[in-house]
Parts: C-alpha cells; structure tokens; sequence
C-alpha cells in the first residue's frame, strides 16, 4: 500500500457564499473523507493551509507577505490517503468536493517513502 | 450544537460581533472590508474544520483568524499605500495586535454603537432595517429580499445606498452621550419594533425566516436591556411588548402555514416562559416618568395574553387605546378601538363610532364594520366583508376575510 497526498487547489476562494453554503462544504468535506476511511484507506493527516500571515521566501532569502494576488491559484489543504496505485488515489480525489468549483483541481502526488526506491 | 447547522449558526451568532469590531476599528469608511474580512473567516473555518474537524473552540478560532486577517489586511494596506520601510512595519502591525480587541465586552460596546449607528436619522427606516438585518443580525441578502418579498438586486443597491449615506455624513460609530442618548434611542426603537413586526406579520412563506427576524429584534432589545446606559423603561417597556407577542408564535400559524385568528388560537400553545419574561420586562418599566406608545402597547399585549372576557380587561384595553391614541394616532390603533368599544359599550355604538373614522381605502376597516354588524344585519356585514375582500392585498388577509364571507 502507498501513500498518496491528494492536494486541493483553488481557482478563487474570495468568493462570496451563503453559511449554508459553507456548511454544505463542509459537510461534504467530512463525508468524503468519512468514505475513505470507512475503505481504511484514510492516513489522516490531512489539514487546511490558512492563508493568512503567510510568507513566501524567495531564491534570494528575500521573504514576501503571501502569496496575495500574485498567483491565481492557491492551495486550499491537503489530505494522505492510502492507495494500491496512483489511479485508485485518483478515484478518491474525483469524489472531492473542492471540484465543484469551477477551476479547482486536485493534484494527486505519491509520497516518497524509505522503501529503497524513493 | 448539531454539527450539520455549525456554520450557519456561528455565522448568525458571530459574524455580527466581527464586523462591528472591525468596522468599529476601520471606521465606516471601511465597513465592506470589515464585513469582506468577516465572511473570509468563515470561508477559511468551512475549508479548514471539513478536513481538520472541528477546533475544541469554534468561536475563539474564528477571533483568532479574523484578528489574523485584518491584521495582515492593514499590514499589506500599508505597504501598498506608503511603502514604508520594515521598522515602521514592524511596529505598527504590532499596534494593530493590540488594537483589534475581541473581547466580550469590546464586542458587546461596538454592536451597541453599531446600533446606534445604523439607527441614524440620516437613512430610511427601511434602509435601517435592511442594514440592521445584514450587520447586527448576519443575515444574507438573499434571506432579506425574501423577507422584504423583493430580489437580491434591490437589497443590494438599497444597502449600498445606505451604506454611502451613513459615510457621507461620517457617522461615528459609537455610543451617544448621557445627555442625547434618549432622543437617539427612539430611531433604534422604532427599528426594533418594525424588525419585529416585519417578521410577525412576515407575508414571507418562509416561517422559521420570520421568526428569527422577531427573534433578532428581541435580542437586539435585550442588549440594550443589558446595559446600564440604554437601559430605559422604554426599552423595557418595548422588550415586553414582543415578549407578549412572541408567546403566540406556535398557536398563530397552522400546520399549513396559514394564519390563525385569536379567536380560534388554542391558548395550549402559548408559551407561559415569554409570557412571564414579559410581565417581568413590563414591571422592570414601570420605573420613571415616561409613558410611551411601547408602555401602552406592551400592557395591551398583556391584557391579550389573558383569553377570559372580563369587563375589567375590556374596560382597561379600551382606555389604553383612548390614551395610545393621544400619544400618536394610527388607523390600525383607531380601528382597534372601535372594536375594543364594542365588547365594552356594545356594537349598536361601537358601529356609530366606527362609521366617523371613514377610513374607506382600508380593508380593515370594511372587516371591523362587517364584524360589528356580523348578528345584526347579516345582510350587510357580508357587504363589507366582500368590500374588504376587494381591498385586501396580501393572500393572508384575503383568505381569513374570505373564510368570514364563507360563514354567512
């Protein structure tokens, strides 16, 4: 079994939304996650990135408040799944809530691990 | 707490008390930065509790973002407006650390003087309500169009409006002194007691909507209530009167949704608990001078809590409307007095009286002649209540004037 980081990226997150709206997504969020780990597939060590009192440090140490409004996507959190093969990780992205938003991805990125591989 | 409801609710409970800090912080100036920074926490929270679960404190972590947002808000504002060096950075987002306070009592001073800033003279009481609705009580524009039974195009433009209003003018958001805060107490009273009877005689569909709005105005009241320099008798006098009222929330709506008349209520329902928290409001009034509309609408609203038909209550309902009456003169108050004449003196002259106030673009009017004729002349109150019918504007009151029409 590998690890596999599903990693949520968002087009705009400075939309305006209902409360029920957010709840929806959050709800769903849980859901989702709740379905993987019925599967034993969870590794839980998923979070949220806050976004703000953010830094970004540059090639030449120089460190930048941000990212803000320099790039046009961001990334939203992360989750750790377990999966036999890159496209089983992929089937549990694709029930991602993240990608009801138009523009929004999930990139699926296998982590290296000391198997004498990678 | 259901977690199903988490957000909503602590959107309901806690947006409100973000924006009036930060706004009291920003200046009105800045007010939909203050409400853009406010939503942004509750973004971030959805994202972040979907996957993490949620924090042991909701509500404290939510501050903890906001406080967090506005603070780089500033920062970066400053960049972008000054480009001033690292140093004079450094110390002034500490400033700002310190500044932005979220404490219960800091959140409470600002949503009181927040109040007393929408409440201004400046804007129009529909206009407070609306900005009342969206600032002191986190409702969306969507939940306001639906309770003003218009669009979402219309509450925008209409709070936007206001908004510029208020910033034109450069209201300042904070607490009147000793000296004017009872002048500047009647506007937030009066758009307390319209929030609530826009929400009790909501033609909204939506019923839990127009209960939370009646719920929002008594909250809003009890907050004046709760401090020591707002809190007047007239204010209690106003918290008392929507207590009385709102002890009749579960008997006046049916199943269906549709209106049941006073009459017709099953007194079961009323709810004991508001009934006696009102009581205690009414007698927490009855200190000072002042006499005002709320005092005598409020013990109305008590002699209507009693169901008995005594000659005592009649009697004392009819001479609190004779002096609500003096004190400020509406249709609804004179039409209700004809009718309270009736029980005490009989129809025979309660429909002389009711003839003289000639009030014939109101179909309330034509309801109460064909009540007071209703047993004397059959014939005729049929008459009026078909007349009241064709005024009627609202599919509540014609289908309770209709179910009239239907018993003859």
């Amino acid at each position: 079994m590998k690890e596999y980081m599903l990693i949520f990226r968002h087009e705009d997150a400075g939309k305006i939304v209902s409360p029920e709206q957010m709840q929806l997504w959050m709800q769903q969020t849980m859901d989702w996650l709740g379905s993987i780990a019925a599967k034993g597939k969870f590794e839980g060590k998923g979070n949220g990135l806050i976004f703000d009192d953010s830094k970004v440090v540059h090639h030449n140490k120089m460190v930048t408040n941000g990212p803000f409004g320099e790039i046009k996507e961001t990334l939203g959190g992360y989750v750790i799944v377990k999966a036999e093969s890159a496209d089983e990780a992929a089937e549990f992205a694709k029930g991602c809530p993240v990608l009801q938003g138009e523009g929004n991805n999930v990139e699926v990125r296998r982590l290296a691990k000391d198997d004498g591989v990678h | 707490m259901e977690q199903q409801e988490i957000i909503p609710h602590l959107f309901r409970t806690e947006y409100r008390k973000i924006v009036s800090v930060l706004c009291r912080h920003f200046g009105f100036a800045q007010i939909e930065i203050a409400e853009d920074l406010a939503s942004d926490t509750f973004v971030t929270a959805a994202q972040t509790w979907g996957i993490k679960g949620l924090p042991p404190n909701p509500t404290a972590w939510l501050y903890n973002v906001a406080k967090n947002k506005a603070k780089n808000y500033l920062q970066r504002n400053a960049v972008f407006e000054n480009k001033i060096s690292a140093e004079i950075q450094r110390i002034s987002s500490e400033l700002y650390e310190t500044a932005i306070d979220l404490s219960p009592q800091n959140i409470n001073d600002s949503q009181l003087q927040m109040m007393f800033a929408i409440c201004h003279p400046a804007i129009s009481a529909e206009a407070q309500i609306g900005l009342s609705l969206r600032i002191l009580c986190g409702f969306g524009i969507e939940e306001i169009a639906d309770a003003f039974l218009t669009n979402k195009e219309t509450i925008n433009k209409r709070l936007f409006r206001a908004k510029e209003k208020l910033r034109e003018q450069n209201i300042r958001i904070e607490l009147p002194g000793e000296a004017e805060i009872d002048a500047r107490l009647a506007p937030v009273l009066t758009t307390i007691y319209l929030l609530f009877n826009e929400g009790y005689y909501s033609e909204s569909r939506n019923k839990t909507l127009s209960r939370d709005l009646c719920l929002e105005a008594m909250r809003l009241c009890t907050m004046l209530v709760e401090n020591r320099q707002t809190n007047k008798p007239t204010v209690n006098a106003l918290l008392s009167l929507m207590c009385f009222h709102a002890s009749r929330f579960e008997a006046r709506i049916n199943k269906n949704g549709e209106q049941v008349l006073y009459d017709e209520q099953d007194t079961s329902l009323w709810d004991p608990e508001l009934i006696s928290k009102g009581a205690y409001f009414l007698h927490c009034a009855a200190s000072g001078t002042e006499l005002s509309k709320y005092h005598l609408e409020a013990t109305i609203a008590y002699w209507r809590t009693q169901k008995a038909d005594t000659t005592e209550k009649w009697e004392s309902v009819l001479h609190l409307y004779d002096r609500l009456l003096q004190i400020e003169y509406s249709p609804i108050a004179a039409l209700n007095r004809t009718y309270v004449l009736s029980k005490v003196e009989g129809k025979q002259s309660a429909i002389i009286e009711a003839e003289k106030l000639n009030l014939t673009g109101n179909h309330f009017y034509f309801t109460l002649l064909g009540e007071l004729y209703t047993g004397i002349d059959d014939k005729q109150a049929k008459l009026y209540f078909q007349k009241a019918l064709s005024l009627a504007k609202t599919a509540t009151d014609k289908q309770t004037i209709q179910k009239k029409i239907d018993t003859f």
